[in-house]
């Protein structure tokens, strides 16, 4: 069980590149960023791995925590578990089965697309919805950073999470299945997820709603981008690669990941696909206060563009959904002419994934509860009040909070004092309770002791 | 703690101002969410009535640690029978406001159903006051 009080993070802050520049946090949308001693640092119960900051970055000081590739040679059979968004990172001169075979030609004995199990996944999902009518709009758990946003801003919505386990899960499952019949040991098979975000990390590292992931490892995308295009480049044009089979993907599957990808073939009257974290924070808003009713099913990513816009994506957000398109359209154009696709193996042992793809209901984080005993909460409440008029409301963020109410928050909850806010400081200096060598100590505490220079000198 | 709202005769754009100041609130006090979502509910039918009938009011809320007291005070032609607008369905709004997915006589039963005290006074001609109480449990 997810334990509230060591919440995993996949984003990290290195302090030695950190200069304290702000953008991060001004840019978080939870208001996790503080900028202390001229760093910027997480309150890691706020944070839900979104990466935002880590694509604001002047000068990537934030950084995802990923497994060491060195780890994919310790298993003899090991498995790339590959989203589909991989392969749109390529130009479409570059065939698919090219990429499967630099793969294999790094080290992977294995490849699996994790958009295999989309067919599954629909399945386990349109099962659920109509046991659980009561518990619309049904809010889809396949982007892990938006479980995370409900988890700690919309605890009233936790019910709505379909516990169900993402493609990710289920085609790992299947891949384990596949190989352990036929004969293979658990111990010489290594699952490495290659993700193209830090929220998928946090999901596999520490899985909302059980105990434990079976992925043995995680590989940030953009790293095994290089990789492979490193190797296709060494191999050169004449290269004569293994004819390989690849997984012929149905259209369905290659376009779940995008924007209404699970919209288009969910059977809701009603439903809606949002992308972009700020837009889902608006919904879920409206969704909270009963402003929109008769919802069925919501498709919810936090990424601009769903997946093709994911944080290791290595090219446009654009051009990458383009492609996946194309590949989208082929593979329509190979069903309409009767040919199956070959993501249908997974078929054989649908009803053991289906089976084991509901997982424990979502719990509640809330970030938002000022103290669990409510008449020191409204106390704190009062004063952040209080604070509040006391403090300019322009959000300029000299402080080091994100916003004046962030701020007289923080006051509140004794993690900084009024003294930290510049135009406090003025009107106490003129009120003679403040030195200018004691504003300049509280400026140097936040911004550090460098960035206040000696104009004279 | 005491919040104060204004409502504006006919600003439909921002109704739910007041209500969901006041859900952010009850976030930050621990209030369980079926609770929240109530109060949110009755607050919102209340702030809408006072944009549809009347010419702006005011909210005025109050919460301690057992509860949330909220009472919506317009100006407005008031109601001639209250016992009347209570009932479901009944709607004096205008066909305008009809149209904008509003006035379907759902307001006050609505209200009723989410609060653990109603109270409905009214004057024609001034304005009316709802009062509503709902209980933290």
């Amino acid at each position: 069980m997810e334990n509230p009080m060591t919440f995993y993070h996949a984003i990290e802050i290195d302090d030695s590149q950190c200069i304290g520049c702000s953008r991060c946090l001004r840019i978080c949308p939870t208001e996790a960023i503080r900028i202390r001693n001229g760093k910027a640092y997480i309150q890691e119960n706020r944070c839900i791995d979104c990466g935002k900051c880590h694509e604001i970055c002047s000068v990537k000081a934030i950084y995802v925590k990923q497994d060491d590739f060195e780890n994919v040679f310790k298993y003899e059979h090991s498995v790339a578990l590959l989203p589909s968004v991989f392969l749109s990172q390529f130009q479409q001169d570059v065939r698919v089965s090219r990429i499967y075979a630099a793969l294999k030609d790094i080290g992977f004995r294995h490849v699996f697309e994790v958009e295999s199990a989309a067919a599954i996944y629909a399945e386990a999902k349109h099962r659920y919805a109509k046991d659980n009518l009561d518990k619309e709009p049904l809010i889809s758990s396949f982007c892990p950073a938006i479980v995370r946003l409900i988890q700690i801003k919309y605890p009233a919505l936790v019910d709505n999470v379909m516990p169900i386990r993402v493609p990710l899960d289920i085609s790992a499952m299947y891949a384990l299945k596949n190989l352990m019949d036929q004969g293979i040991p658990r111990e010489s098979i290594g699952l490495f997820y290659i993700t193209p975000c830090a929220a998928k990390i946090a999901a596999v590292k520490a899985p909302v709603g059980e105990e434990k992931s079976i992925i043995d490892g995680v590989i940030n995308m953009d790293s095994l981008y290089n990789r492979v295009l490193k190797k296709i480049k060494e191999q050169g044009k004449n290269y004569i690669f293994p004819s390989l089979r690849t997984p012929r993907l149905s259209a369905d599957a290659i376009l779940s990941t995008l924007t209404n990808g699970e919209r288009r073939i969910c059977l809701a009257k009603r439903s809606y696909a949002i992308d972009g974290i700020e837009n889902v924070m608006d919904f879920l808003d409206r969704l909270e206060n009963d402003e929109v009713e008769g919802v069925e099913f919501l498709e919810l990513r936090a990424c601009d563009q769903s997946c093709a816009g994911a944080l290791f994506s290595c090219d446009n957000r654009f051009l990458c959904g383009e492609r996946m398109y194309a590949r989208a359209r082929k593979a329509a154009e190979r069903e309409r002419n009767g040919e199956m696709p070959r993501d249908k193996e997974m078929d054989s042992c649908k009803e053991y994934l289906i089976g084991n793809s509901i997982v424990d209901p979502v719990k509640p984080r809330s970030m938002m509860i000022l103290d669990s005993d409510r008449s020191k909460a409204l106390e704190k409440m009062e004063k952040i009040v209080q604070l509040k008029e006391l403090l300019p409301k322009i959000d300029c963020g000299v402080c080091g909070a994100p916003t004046c109410e962030a701020f007289a928050t923080d006051v509140v909850c004794g993690k900084t004092c009024l003294e930290e806010c510049l135009f406090y400081q003025r009107h106490q200096e003129s009120l003679g309770k403040m030195t200018i060598a004691d504003s300049l100590e509280k400026m140097k505490s936040i911004w550090g002791e460098d960035r206040i220079k000696d104009q004279e000198k | 703690m005491h919040l104060e709202y204004t409502v504006v005769e006919g600003d439909f754009v921002n109704a739910g101002t007041a209500s969901s100041s006041v859900k952010k609130a009850l976030k930050q006090l621990n209030v369980s969410p079926q609770v929240v979502k109530r109060v949110v509910v009755a607050l919102y039918e209340a702030e809408v009535n006072a944009i549809a009938h009347a010419y702006g009011g005011k909210v005025l809320v109050d919460i301690d640690s057992d509860k949330i007291k909220m009472v919506v005070a317009d100006k407005g032609p008031g109601i001639p029978d209250i016992a009347l607008a209570m009932q479901e369905g009944y709607s004096t709004a205008r066909p305008e406001v009809r149209d904008m997915g509003f006035g379907a006589g759902m307001g006050l039963p609505n209200m009723q159903k989410n609060v653990d005290k109603l109270n409905v006074s009214s004057e024609v001609g001034v304005g009316t006051t709802v009062e509503m109480v709902v209980n933290f449990v």
